[in-house]
C-alpha cells in the first residue's frame, strides 16, 4: 500500500452521529487540497457542516456521491500525491472498502461516553477526549451543553486531553445552580478542575462560559494556562435580553425557533432535530427554574451584571477573544478597545455560534494560541 | 441523561417518578398490584401486561387492586380526583369504557364547566387499545375519537417511549380528566428516554419527518407505519412529511394546516374506523381551513367500518398498513 495515498472519511460530529449525507462536493477531482480546506458539505439529522481535509494532496477520487448517506468513518474521497498511479489508488479504495466496518448501532451513546463527577454536592457531567499535555476545558454558554463543541472537541483533542462539561442546570448535570451568578458558576468550574485533579488548563469559554472562564482566570491565575473567550459575556453590558427571556419562556417549537435562529449566521442550520433536542432539555423538571435563576443573576433587566473588561489586562497568560462580526446575542463591539494583551479575532459575517459555524478557523486559532 | 428503554418501562417510570414526587398520586385498577388482599405473592402482576409491576413494593397501599367492575372503580377514581387525589386508573382495555361512560362523559368531563370553573377533576385513565394481539372484537378497538368528541376530556395517544413518559407526567399533573391511550403493540418498542422527569405540553403535534410533497397526519402506532411507507416512497422520489398528533384533544390544528400549506397534499392515517373519526375530523379541518392549498383531494387510510376480526388473516387485513398508505400517497401525487 502506497503511503502517498490518504483518505477523507465521514466525520463523527457529536456523540449521537451515526451517519451523514453528502450534500455537495466543494472540490473537484484534481484539485490541490491543504489541511483545513473544506472538501464537501455533509448533512446529519442534527446539523450540517463542511468536512475539512486533515491532510494535503490532490483530490484523486470522489468516492462518495452527492446525496449518498454513509456511516461514520466511511470513505468519502482519496487524496494522493501527483505521482500516485491510478491502479494503486483503485487498489487502495478496494482494500479500504473490503475492510471497512460501520460502527455498531449502540457503540457509543451519550450515557456511555460521558462521565460524572461530584463537585460540591452537584453531579457534573463531562466528556473527555484525547490525552496528555496541559488539558483544555470547554465551557458552553447559557442554555447550551457540551454538544456546542461538537466540531471543536475532537479536533482539539488530537494533541491533548480536552474536557467539555455541562454547567449546572444544563445537559445532564445537576439542576441546582445556587445563586446562578458568574461567581458561583466559576466556583463550579474551579471545583470541577479540583475534583478531576487538573491543576492548570487552557480555558475556552463561549458566551456565558466565557465570562465564567474569565472570572476563574482572574480569581485563580495559576489555574489558567491560557484563556480563549468566544462571543463572550463579561466584556460589556449589552446582551440580547429578549433572546434570554424568549429562550426560557418558549415551550413550543415554533416559539423557540426564532430565538435559536438568532444564534447562527445561517438560520438553515437550525434543524427540527436541534429544536427538538433543545425542547427536550427545557422540558426536564428543574431546568426552567435553573435558567430563570441564572438569567436573573447574570443579566437582570436584560443587561449583563458582571463586567470584567477592566481586569482582563491583568491576565498574564495568553488571552484571545474570538467574535463573529454579526453576533446578535453579544455584540462584536465588545471585542473593540480591549487591552494589548488580548489577541482579538473578529470573523466577518459570523454569528454567536462561531465555534460551530467557523469551526476549523476557531480550532486553528485555539491551537495556535495554546501551542 | 437519555438511555434506551421500552415504552412499557417509560410508562412505569413516569408513574413511579410522579408517585415519588406527589403523594396524592395513586394507582388503581384490575391486578395493578396483583395479589393484594389475598394469600400469595404481593406485587405479582402489575396489571395484565405487567406495566405497573414494582409500584406496589415502592408505594404500598397507594397501588390498589380493584374488583373487576370498571363502572365502580372508574367512578371511584373520578370521585377521588374531585376530593384532592390524583388517581391514575388503569382501564385494562378501552373497549370496556362502555360501562363507565356516565362517570367519564357526564361527571368527570362536566364538573369544571358545571361548577363555574371551581371544580377540578385531575384523574387519568390509562388504557390499552388497538388491534394486532389476536384479542378479537371486544379487546382491540381504537376508541380515541369517541373521547375526543366530548368537551372537557383530554385525549393523549403517545407513539414513542419518549412521548409516553413526558405525556403521562403531563397527564398526571394536568388538572382535567385525561384519557391516556397505550397501544398494546408498542409496549416493547425501545427509544431514548431521559432519566429525569419531564413534561410534553398537550396540543403540540410532533413533525417526526419533514417532507415537501405530501403531509401524512397520523397518531399512535400508525406513526411507525407512516415512517415505513415514507421510507419506501422516498426511494421513488416522493417526499412525505409525517405529523404525529400526540394529543387529539386538544389538537394542534396549526401544525396540520401549516404542513398542508407547504405540501399541498394530505393523507390521514388512522387505525380507527373511518366514520366520525380522527381521520374525518382532520380531513374536515383541512378542507375548511386550507382548501386553497390543496393540489389533490384528501385521502383517508383507515381500518374498515367493521368490528376487529378474530381470524389472524382477517385481523392482518383489517389493520392499515404501509402498502395501503403508499397507494394513497401515490394517488394524491397522481402517480397511481
Amino acid at each position: 500500500m502506497s503511503e502517498s495515498i490518504r483518505t477523507i472519511c465521514m466525520p463523527k460530529w457529536g456523540l449521537s452521529m451515526k451517519e451523514g449525507t453528502v450534500a455537495a462536493w466543494l472540490m473537484d477531482e484534481g484539485d490541490e487540497i491543504s489541511p483545513g480546506d473544506e472538501v464537501m458539505d455533509v448533512e446529519t439529522e442534527k446539523i450540517s457542516s463542511a468536512v475539512e481535509a486533515s491532510e494535503s494532496g490532490i483530490l484523486r477520487r470522489q468516492v462518495a456521491a452527492e446525496g449518498e448517506t454513509l456511516s461514520v468513518g466511511a470513505l468519502l474521497g482519496v487524496l494522493a500525491d501527483g505521482d500516485a498511479q491510478d491502479g494503486d489508488i483503485d487498489a487502495f479504495i478496494a482494500e479500504f472498502q473490503a475492510n471497512y466496518v460501520p460502527p455498531a448501532e449502540d457503540e457509543e451513546d451519550e450515557s456511555a461516553a460521558t462521565e460524572t463527577v461530584d463537585v460540591g454536592g452537584r453531579n457534573i457531567r463531562y466528556l473527555l477526549r484525547g490525552e496528555g499535555g496541559v488539558p483544555v476545558i470547554l465551557v458552553h454558554g447559557f442554555g447550551g451543553d457540551l454538544n456546542n463543541w461538537l466540531f471543536n472537541h475532537e479536533a482539539l483533542a488530537a494533541k491533548r486531553a480536552v474536557y467539555a462539561l455541562n454547567l449546572p442546570g444544563h445537559g445532564a448535570s445537576a439542576k441546582d445552580v445556587g445563586a446562578g451568578d458568574v461567581a458561583e458558576l466559576a466556583a463550579v468550574l474551579d471545583g470541577f478542575m479540583a475534583a478531576l485533579g487538573i491543576d492548570q488548563a487552557h480555558l475556552v469559554g463561549h458566551s456565558l462560559g466565557g465570562a465564567i472562564s474569565l472570572q476563574l482566570a482572574l480569581e485563580q491565575p495559576a489555574k489558567a494556562a491560557s484563556l480563549t473567550v468566544i462571543g463572550s459575556a463579561g466584556l460589556g453590558s449589552e446582551i440580547d435580553g429578549g433572546f434570554l427571556a424568549g429562550f426560557i419562556a418558549a415551550e413550543r417549537r415554533k416559539d423557540l425557533k426564532p430565538h435559536v435562529e438568532k444564534l447562527f449566521s445561517d438560520p438553515g442550520l437550525v434543524t427540527r432535530q436541534l429544536i427538538n433536542d433543545l425542547l427536550a432539555f427545557k422540558r426536564i423538571d428543574g431546568v426552567r427554574a435553573a435558567l430563570e435563576t441564572i438569567n436573573a443573576a447574570f443579566a437582570p433587566g436584560g443587561s449583563q451584571a458582571v463586567i470584567l473588561r477592566d481586569r482582563i489586562g491583568d491576565i498574564a497568560v495568553p488571552v484571545m477573544a474570538i467574535w463573529g462580526s454579526g453576533d446578535r446575542i453579544v455584540p462584536a463591539s465588545h471585542a473593540e478597545g480591549l487591552p494589548d494583551n488580548v489577541r482579538v479575532e473578529v470573523m466577518a459575517g459570523q454569528g454567536h455560534m462561531v465555534q460551530m459555524e467557523a469551526a476549523s478557523e476557531v480550532n486553528r486559532l485555539i491551537d495556535e494560541l495554546i501551542g | 441523561m437519555a438511555r434506551k428503554i421500552t415504552y412499557q418501562q417509560a410508562v412505569n417510570e413516569a408513574l413511579a417518578q410522579e408517585m415519588a414526587r406527589d403523594e396524592t398520586v395513586i394507582v388503581m385498577g384490575e391486578d395493578v398490584a396483583g395479589g393484594s388482599g389475598a394469600d400469595g405473592e404481593m406485587d405479582a402482576w402489575g396489571g395484565p401486561l405487567g406495566i405497573t409491576k414494582g409500584l406496589y413494593s415502592q408505594f404500598g397501599d397507594r397501588v390498589m387492586d380493584t374488583p373487576i367492575t370498571e363502572s365502580a372503580f372508574i367512578g371511584a377514581a373520578v370521585g377521588a380526583a374531585t376530593a384532592g387525589l390524583r388517581p391514575v386508573a388503569e382501564l385494562m382495555f378501552v373497549d370496556f369504557m362502555g360501562v363507565c361512560f356516565d362517570q367519564m362523559f357526564n361527571q368527570a368531563a362536566k364538573f369544571r364547566y358545571m361548577f363555574g370553573g371551581k371544580a377540578e377533576t385531575p384523574v387519568v385513565v390509562r388504557t390499552m387499545y388497538g388491534a394486532g394481539l389476536r384479542a378479537a372484537a371486544q379487546h382491540s378497538q381504537c376508541l380515541y375519537s369517541i373521547f375526543t368528541h366530548i368537551p372537557g376530556l383530554k385525549v393523549v395517544t403517545p407513539s414513542t417511549p419518549y412521548d409516553a413518559k413526558g405525556l403521562l407526567i403531563q397527564s398526571i399533573r394536568d388538572n382535567d380528566p385525561v384519557i391516556f391511550f397505550e397501544h398494546k403493540t408498542l409496549y416493547t418498542l425501545e427509544g431514548d428516554v431521559p432519566e429525569e422527569a419531564y413534561t410534553i405540553p398537550f396540543g403540540e403535534a410532533n413533525v417526526t419527518r419533514e417532507g415537501s410533497d405530501v403531509t401524512i397526519v397520523t397518531l399512535g402506532r400508525m406513526v411507525h407505519v407512516a415512517h415505513e411507507a415514507a421510507d419506501a416512497l422516498s426511494s421513488d422520489g416522493i417526499s412525505c412529511e409525517v405529523v404525529d398528533l400526540r394529543t387529539t384533544s386538544p389538537m394542534d390544528t396549526d401544525t396540520i394546516i401549516e404542513s398542508v400549506e407547504n405540501t399541498g397534499r394530505l393523507v390521514v392515517l388512522d387505525e380507527s374506523h373511518p366514520r366520525c373519526s380522527i381521520a374525518s375530523d382532520v380531513s374536515a379541518l383541512v378542507s375548511q381551513e386550507a382548501f386553497d392549498s390543496l393540489k389533490a383531494p384528501i385521502r383517508m387510510v383507515t381500518a374498515p367500518h367493521v368490528p376487529v376480526p378474530f381470524a389472524d388473516n382477517l385481523e392482518d387485513l383489517y389493520i392499515p398498513d404501509a402498502a395501503q398508505l403508499q397507494q394513497a400517497v401515490r394517488t394524491v401525487m397522481g402517480k397511481d
